[in-house]
């Protein structure tokens, strides 16, 4: 497991070069009592010592399934939840002594649009840039480059709510990149989206980073979009990181295993010994087996199922290099499918 | 090690200071008057959008109560009480049962993360939405105070002092709404809470002051939306005593600044937790 913080060689240039510091961020949500058709809840400690450091220009992720605790961090980060411990070092600046200063900081988007819903796409990314104090013409020109940045020229004088979701998301994002800021945070900002409005998305962010610097912390739980965009990520379960690298460097930390998929026309064929003796290792889920393998096993486990009587019963396979997810289970995360935990969302 | 080569210059409100030389300037704060623009525009939109049948229904209300009030009221004071209370009635309805509809809403579903994490003074947010809304009602009041004067053979000279009922009492009003919606628990609590305040307005303000019970006559002398009432009753008389029409008013615009004050505070305390 590699933590952010490296040794002591390094630590004076990544304090020089921080964008974010959080250290040992605690934040409990106190126990509900009983009430009429709502059982008791106990306390949640929803974020376990969490430490980041996130450098400047850095695009960082912060990955994990739903209730891992990614939106807390992020709240806390940009001032709308007070830590119970624990600090937050905003570009040099303490958030938890001065929670306003985020909003002078950074742009935050929300998961959440209800405050944008009824304004037209124009009129939401005007308002924010006015909001975030920039002057009217300044804002009607940044928000006619924003909307054409993401293609949202067409849909410029639709209101939010008559939008698709992904549309909706898109026009969520334009806002938030309106006026400058030296920290985006983004919260799922491509849930729903195409592919099309997923690049334009990406391409608008990496071009903030490029011309101005700017720090992207970005919450998913998309692993193939937390492989292709992102630098570095910590990947977050049950409140704690349990691990934080390159995407890259996590993989390598699984070790050279790769995944076998196989999926099966309707049952397995166990009547073939070497198919029942890989049941014994597989995943299974319905007509979907899940094996992890060293190359050389899985290139006999391929050959076996392609050929002879396993091919008939044989419907699809598919042999991959180690994924994120591969990792988030290989660090003892909740897999997909396990214990009724939502597992992370692979497509 | 201090003068690390960072991988890009920072930007910051003027885009100079360097990660090492200590905290990155902080971007400037929206002002008060271009961001109570700002969030009145945006707000009067969308009231354009989403509210329009909503004001019919306020309005008919109004006139409905109005024609049966005619049988019940026969001209003098009395009638005048009636059609000031059905108008400022309508302020009631949407600044106040509308706002606290909305801002209760906004906090429930994660909409207020979106203002307070904007450099925007509470002040701007509350007002911007508070002012949308009163504005929103001068339609529906300026054509229940006409039919209703019509309606009971009142002078309609005095109506212009509307200009300053439905500012004054729309601030006392939708700062009381935003307050109940800001601090409401839940935003069913708000829809409930704006309701009463709404049929308080209702039964306190159209009902006239002598014929209510004493206990009763207190409450109405508490409700903000009261001396709105009087103000623009005392102006529909032949001769008004504009003496008593200002002294209303002035106590209209002091329970009005308290109130929204009031509904800042709620911002201030719904947006930091």
């Amino acid at each position: 497991m590699r933590q952010a913080a490296g040794g002591s060689v390094d630590s004076a240039r990544t304090r020089a070069s921080a964008a974010v510091r959080v250290s040992g961020l605690v934040k409990t949500y106190p126990a509900a009592r009983a009430r009429r058709r709502r059982p008791a809840a106990p306390a949640v400690r929803a974020c376990d010592g969490v430490s980041l450091d996130i450098r400047q220009g850095e695009v960082f992720g912060l990955l994990g399934p739903n209730g891992a605790g990614k939106s807390t961090v992020v709240r806390q980060l940009t001032g709308l939840l007070r830590p119970d411990e624990g600090g937050v070092e905003v570009l040099g600046h303490d958030l938890v002594r001065h929670p306003r200063r985020a909003a002078r900081l950074l742009a935050y988007l929300a998961q959440e649009s209800s405050a944008l819903d009824e304004l037209t796409v124009a009129l939401a990314a005007e308002t924010t840039g006015r909001l975030r104090g920039m002057e009217a013409p300044a804002a009607r020109r940044a928000r006619d480059d924003v909307l054409a940045e993401l293609g949202l020229g067409p849909l410029a004088d639709r209101p939010l709510k008559r939008l698709s979701g992904g549309e909706r998301r898109l026009a969520c994002v334009a806002a938030a990149l309106m006026g400058a800021r030296p920290l985006l945070v983004l919260d799922e900002p491509t849930t729903g989206m195409d592919p099309h409005a997923r690049r334009a998305v990406w391409a608008a962010v990496d071009r903030r980073r490029v011309e101005h610097g700017s720090t992207v912390l970005l919450v998913t739980h998309n692993v193939i979009e937390a492989e292709t965009v992102l630098d570095r990520v910590a990947v977050l379960d049950r409140g704690r990181v349990i691990a934080c690298d390159t995407p890259g460097g996590l993989k390598a930390a699984v070790g050279e295993e790769v995944r076998l998929e196989l999926v099966w026309r309707e049952a397995a064929p166990l009547g073939i010994p070497r198919i029942a003796a890989l049941r014994s290792a597989a995943a299974v889920s319905g007509r979907r087996w899940t094996l992890r393998l060293t190359p050389e096993e899985a290139r006999e486990a391929v050959a076996l199922v392609t050929g002879g009587p396993a091919f008939a019963a044989l419907d699809d396979f598919r042999l991959a290099t180690p994924s994120l997810e591969d990792v988030y289970v290989a660090l003892g995360g909740r897999a997909e499918g396990s214990g009724g935990a939502e597992g992370l969302v692979r497509a | 090690m201090a003068a690390a080569a960072p991988p890009a210059q920072p930007l910051g409100a003027d885009g100079a200071a360097g990660p090492g030389d200590g905290p990155a300037p902080l971007a400037a704060r929206a002002r008060v008057r271009p961001a109570l623009g700002a969030v009145y525009r945006a707000q009067l939109s969308r009231a354009r959008v989403a509210r329009i049948p909503l004001l019919f229904v306020a309005t008919f209300q109004s006139l409905g109560i109005m024609l049966l009030m005619r049988g019940v009221v026969d001209g003098g004071a009395e009638a005048r009480a009636v059609v000031a209370g059905s108008s400022v009635l309508v302020v009631a309805f949407v600044a106040l049962n509308l706002l606290a509809q909305y801002f209760g809403q906004l906090r429930a579903s994660g909409g207020l993360d979106h203002y307070a994490t904007l450099p925007v003074p509470p002040a701007s947010v509350v007002l911007g939405a508070a002012a949308a809304y009163a504005s929103f009602t001068v339609p529906g009041v300026a054509v229940t105070a006409v039919i209703g004067a019509l309606l009971f053979h009142l002078p309609l000279g005095g109506l212009w002092v509307l200009v300053a009922v439905i500012p004054l009492a729309g601030a006392a009003l939708a700062g009381l709404g935003a307050a109940l919606g800001l601090l409401a628990p839940k935003p069913e609590l708000a829809t409930v809470c704006g309701q009463l305040g709404m049929s308080a307005a209702l039964l306190l303000g159209v009902v006239p002051a002598g014929r209510l019970p004493l206990p009763l006559q207190w409450v109405r002398d508490l409700l903000p939306s009261t001396y709105g009432v009087e103000a623009l009753g005392r102006a529909l008389q032949a001769r008004p005593d504009w003496g008593a029409v200002t002294l209303n008013l002035a106590v209209c615009a002091a329970v009005g600044a308290v109130s929204l004050a009031v509904a800042t505070r709620a911002y201030r305390w719904a947006t930091v937790r």
